[in-house]
């Protein structure tokens, strides 16, 4: 190990060390913290790491996008979620359907580890230098890959720009009420993906709007024209 | 001149690992989403890795759509989970199967 470290710079190892030890403290952290959230917590800490090895590498732009989009807005989702759902839910170990699956899963996953690492050894990075595409320098990271993106993949640009149009689609149709069953809770499945009520706009997202039982007069009228209809054929003349 | 290359894909591969291992023995639906993301991290840090081993730009693209195709996932993932609780609290990843054939 100090061979090989030996030949980096003494700041370029030191990042390296500390980086890694945050990288894998965080993960376990992930996989051993009781509470949900401090899982949460420690996968931020995991990504800080990666970020600084991506800096460390000379992936600058990578580095902001990871800590913007992975910390900034992942993460908070995910915290989002947890408090949305209650954080004191513990996992039921006692009535185990499978009790023998963690230490298989543990001695799988370190075995798989071994396998890799002493295959592997001395030889990792294979394969011919890049001709067409370098890397450049730190200066002009940025550059670099904005004309990758828009050049040679546009393509695969333009088909992540529509997953992302269905991923949040499908966020919005997942996330809301079913409108004919108000209670929701005890809904057949069907009624939560209803594909004929369509999406009303961003007041979809609001639970509360959709459901007639609560809709107000202020509501829009599009998610409440169903159920006046409801009440003007009950109780009209 | 930086640290090898192969110490930064050692050090993927244990990052994999704790997410593989955490997706096996974990339980909560939360928990386990977390740990895909720490394995999608382990790929991303290959794909840097291989980028400045091979003076490749493309490595560090490939990493950009991983981050999107991540969001995506997590946006969907998460919109499910919270549909699974409001019908069943509570749930944990054994009570889910009621999509079994």
């Amino acid at each position: 190990m100090t061979n090989v470290l030996a030949a980096a710079t003494i700041p370029d190892a030191i990042t390296f060390v500390l980086a890694a030890v945050i990288c894998v403290m965080g993960a376990l952290g992930v996989v051993l913290a009781r509470n949900p959230v401090h899982s949460a917590l420690m996968l931020v800490m995991t990504l800080f790491g990666v970020a600084v090895l991506f800096v460390e590498e000379d992936a600058q732009f990578l580095a902001a996008v990871q800590v913007i989009v992975y910390a900034g807005a992942i993460v908070v989702l995910f915290l989002f979620v947890i408090m949305l759902l209650g954080v004191d839910q513990r996992e039921a170990i006692e009535r185990d359907p499978l009790p023998a699956q963690r230490p298989i899963a543990i001695c799988l996953g370190i075995i798989g580890l071994a396998e890799v690492l002493l295959l592997a050894r001395g030889r990792w990075p294979v394969g011919a230098r890049s001709v067409s595409g370098a890397l450049g320098s730190p200066a002009n990271n940025v550059q670099l890959i904005g004309r990758s993106v828009f050049t040679t993949y546009l393509l695969a640009f333009e088909v992540t720009s529509a997953l992302l149009v269905v991923a949040v689609v499908g966020a919005v149709v997942l996330a809301r009420r079913p409108r004919h069953a108000p209670g929701g809770d005890d809904a057949p499945l069907g009624a939560v993906v209803a594909p004929e009520e369509g999406l009303d706009g961003p007041e979809a997202t609001d639970p509360e709007a959709t459901d007639p039982m609560v809709a107000g007069p202020d509501v829009t009228e599009e998610a409440s024209s169903d159920a006046e209809l409801a009440d003007s054929e009950v109780t009209g003349p | 001149m930086t640290v090898e290359a192969s110490w930064y894909l050692t050090l993927a591969a244990v990052l994999f690992t704790i997410g593989a291992i955490g997706l096996l023995i974990r339980r909560n639906v939360l928990v386990m989403f977390m740990c895909v993301e720490l394995m999608l991290n382990a790929a991303n840090l290959t794909f840097v890795t291989f980028a400045r081993r091979l003076n490749d730009i493309a490595g560090q693209t490939a990493v950009f759509f991983v981050l999107v195709v991540a969001a995506a996932e997590v946006v969907v993932g998460l919109g499910i989970i919270v549909s699974i609780y409001r019908r069943r609290p509570g749930a944990s990843a054994d009570d889910i199967h009621g999509l079994k054939g």
